[in-house]
């Protein structure tokens, strides 16, 4: 059938099973909006107050959903405005594709009105883009853009669509299933599938003298410790993993990414780096063989890389080939599918018993002083008491690292947070996004800052509108914690700009979005208001009133080596 | 990531990409923006339409080069890089360069052309325009001389290489 570009666009969304896209319209993708409103029976649109919320959701969504998320905005400031969430999205490796409009090509290069050059300025923060400049292109582009997303190592992809291409026509034939799957000029681990049948065969034979190795490290350690992160999440492979720690007999340690993966197991030391428990920080500095898998060892994790693991030999497990040797030097690497890796090496390797050093591992004790006062740990094992499968999104700050240290996850994906880029205002999109995301329509929670929270607060119209169960958490501390702790601890309590002192009162702002708002200062009243919200199931505000010198411990100073304390 | 590079060995980069618009853009801001000095960067066709070789060369240390070919591979553009050393390799670079060049010292030119096997594209009374290729100690060490005349201007093409023998591009990525 003939259908114009903007149609085509639509049908290759639904074609890739895509049911929810998040988007702002404006005058460079009105025909994109047109055909969207005729399909509003097949496809579902969210209306964000801000493109880059809608690309956050599109971002939560795809972490919720394990599928790729979409997001549309038009040209120039609309483009523009999704930079933050692309970005986040390639650092913390989530499979979203961004579509934008862009001024008809007989205008481009002219400075015309909304003209932005998008593919350029998103060509560092992209898996890859494309600018489309003819409709013969577009259904096959898409289909490329899709299988790039989430092939590989996922990441985000961008398609930018003149105006011109979405008012051409031409004929366009659905295609569903294999026929889906785009031919590369180039096959490479980036943008492999997971490999089956005939490419398993391949990849066993390749790997084989590596895995050999691998097994022969293992056997020869002593103190093994697993260092799981993002990648392992991302794969699937938690059992695989789990298995492995239980065959070799190691502790666990995860990454803000990986956490989740080894859930409720007596292996699991904590999260290593800056805000890691003393367990898992000091299991690094004495092991001698660091298992890696699906971690890229951001200097989150490592502190001093020059004195990470001093005593191990690394094997590094990744599907990203230039992880490998970018941060740390490995004594052996295996690249590849984590679980397909991971399934490999156990045929491999026999059960061992490391009783002594499991148990010195996990004897390292976390200072964890009572507190009379309503603090953070306590808010977050009272929502856990309440709800602890429940997906939990956060901002970036104090709260977020509170959140990763005093929530225990359960399941990989539970907590939603950007990781590697470090977003503030990020966890209302996202948050909303996971919702949508989660097939049985159950509350997520965000937990912000008050800090975080005035980056995205506009998005409480959306959650209102749509009925989002999304249940927000303030943290109000009156600052931008984490900026005064670094104050306090290195710049001589001279507290620049971080003093939130101006409002607005987050209560009366829940009224004027008509959201039910609760502000609390006792972990009693917490719990309550927090239980009446999971089970509401409608979107709603819970203010924690919290100290303002509140710290994140444990806390190790930038650069130092991780195992050297500056709080505890 | 930003270290000084300059008294690292120097390395020619062979890179196969798809023969589209922008991706000379994906590969030279992949080098700025990863802390990678080029020295010199030369793009064209190959005998395949679709198919363009950019040969770069580059200065740093082993870790350096491995991170940047892996770096290079994460572009969905490029199909294959091959690291050259000089010993496996033949490279070429051509320099187009207008020398000040009175009626008198024609003569001291004409024969540097010769030693040199350049060519002379262009003479007015004041200036000679002179092709020379070669290799870079051999361009170098003729700038130097031609310095004593005078030079006006100058403009090269930046290194291209290849490698020695039968063999071609292949890469095996898997590693």
């Amino acid at each position: 059938m003939k259908l114009n570009g903007a149609a085509i666009l639509i049908e290759c969304l639904i074609e890739q099973g895509v049911g929810t896209v998040f988007g702002f319209p404006g005058g460079a993708v009105l025909p994109i909006y047109d055909e969207l409103y005729q399909r509003m029976d097949r496809i579902s649109h969210v209306l964000t107050a801000h493109e880059q919320h809608a690309g956050h959701a599109a971002d939560g969504y795809a972490r919720a959903s394990g599928k790729t998320g979409v997001c549309i905005a038009t040209s120039g400031p609309g483009a523009t405005n999704l930079v933050t969430a692309i970005a986040t999205a390639y650092m913390d490796s989530s499979p979203v594709v961004f579509i934008t409009g862009n001024v008809p090509q007989s205008l481009m290069g002219t400075d015309s009105f909304q003209e932005a050059d998008i593919t350029g300025m998103t060509m560092p923060v992209t898996k890859h883009n494309y600018l489309v400049t003819s409709i013969d292109r577009l259904a096959e582009t898409i289909r490329e853009a899709f299988y790039i997303a989430r092939s590989g190592r996922p990441g985000p992809v961008l398609i930018d669509i003149p105006k011109d291409v979405q008012l051409a026509e031409t004929e366009y034939t659905p295609l569903s299933g294999e026929a889906l799957i785009p031919q590369l000029s180039i096959k490479k681990p980036l943008t492999q599938l997971r490999p089956e049948g005939e490419a398993l065969e391949m990849y066993k034979t390749k790997a084989q003298p590596r895995l050999e190795k691998a097994a022969q490290l293992i056997a020869e350690a002593h103190r093994p410790l697993i260092y799981c992160g993002g990648g392992v999440a991302l794969s699937g492979a938690q059992g695989e993993l789990m298995e492995l720690a239980e065959r070799i007999d190691a502790p666990i340690c995860a990454t803000l990414m990986g956490l989740g993966v080894p859930a409720g197991s007596e292996r699991m030391l904590g999260m290593i780096g800056m805000h890691g428990t003393h367990a898992a920080n000091i299991a690094m500095q004495r092991c001698d063989l660091l298992i890696a898998v699906g971690v890229r060892f951001s200097d989150r994790a490592l502190g001093n890389a020059a004195a990470f693991a001093p005593n191990a030999k690394v094997l590094h497990i990744d599907i990203d080939r230039a992880e490998i040797n970018k941060n740390v030097s490995t004594t052996l690497h295996i690249t590849g599918d984590a679980r397909v890796v991971l399934d490999l090496l156990l045929s491999r390797v026999s059960q061992k018993n490391h009783a002594s050093w499991m148990t010195q591992a996990r004897s390292v004790e976390e200072e964890q002083a009572p507190s009379e006062r309503f603090e953070p740990r306590q808010i977050l094992q009272s929502m856990a008491k309440v709800a602890p499968c429940m997906t939990v999104a956060t901002d970036v700050g104090q709260h977020q690292m509170w959140t990763a240290q005093h929530f225990p996850f359960l399941r990989p994906h539970q907590l939603i947070t950007s990781g590697g880029l470090g977003t503030m205002g990020f966890g209302l999109g996202a948050a909303m996004g996971a919702a949508k995301g989660d097939g049985e329509g159950r509350p997520v929670t965000l937990v912000t800052g008050d800090g975080s929270f005035r980056m995205n607060l506009t998005e409480l119209s959306t959650i209102a509108h749509y009925s989002i169960p999304v249940i927000v958490v303030i943290f109000n501390n009156g600052t931008l914690g984490m900026v005064r702790q670094w104050q306090t601890l290195f710049f001589g309590h001279r507290y620049s700009q971080t003093t939130l002192d101006r409002g607005p009162d987050f209560m009366k702002l829940a009224d004027a979005y008509g959201l039910e708002g609760t502000r609390v200062d006792s972990v009693e009243a917490f719990a309550a208001a927090f239980e009446k919200a999971y089970a509401s199931g409608k979107p709603c505000i819970i203010e924690c009133m919290l100290d303002i010198d509140e710290m994140v411990a444990p806390m190790v100073a930038p650069g130092s080596p991780i195992d050297s304390f500056c709080l505890n | 990531m930003y270290i000084q590079t300059d008294n690292h060995p120097r390395y020619t980069v062979g890179v196969l990409v798809d023969n589209e618009p922008g991706v000379l853009s994906r590969v030279s801001g992949l080098f700025f923006r990863r802390g990678f000095n080029i020295d010199s960067l030369a793009v064209g066709p190959t005998q395949d339409p679709e198919v363009s070789r950019i040969t770069l060369v580059v200065r740093g240390d082993e870790a350096k080069i491995e991170q940047l070919v892996q770096q290079l591979y994460k572009l969905i553009c490029v199909q294959k890089v091959q690291v050259m050393s000089n010993r496996n390799s033949v490279e070429r670079q051509l320099l187009l360069v207008k020398v000040s060049a009175t009626v008198s010292e024609r003569e001291g030119l004409m024969r540097l052309v010769d030693i040199f096997k350049a060519k002379v594209l262009d003479v007015t009374k004041n200036s000679m325009v002179l092709q020379v290729s070669g290799d870079n100690d051999k361009l170098a060490s003729m700038l130097s001389l031609l310095a004593d005349y005078g030079i006006l201007e100058l403009v090269r093409t930046g290194v291209v290489a290849l490698e020695r023998g039968d063999g071609v591009m292949t890469s095996d990525i898997f590693d």
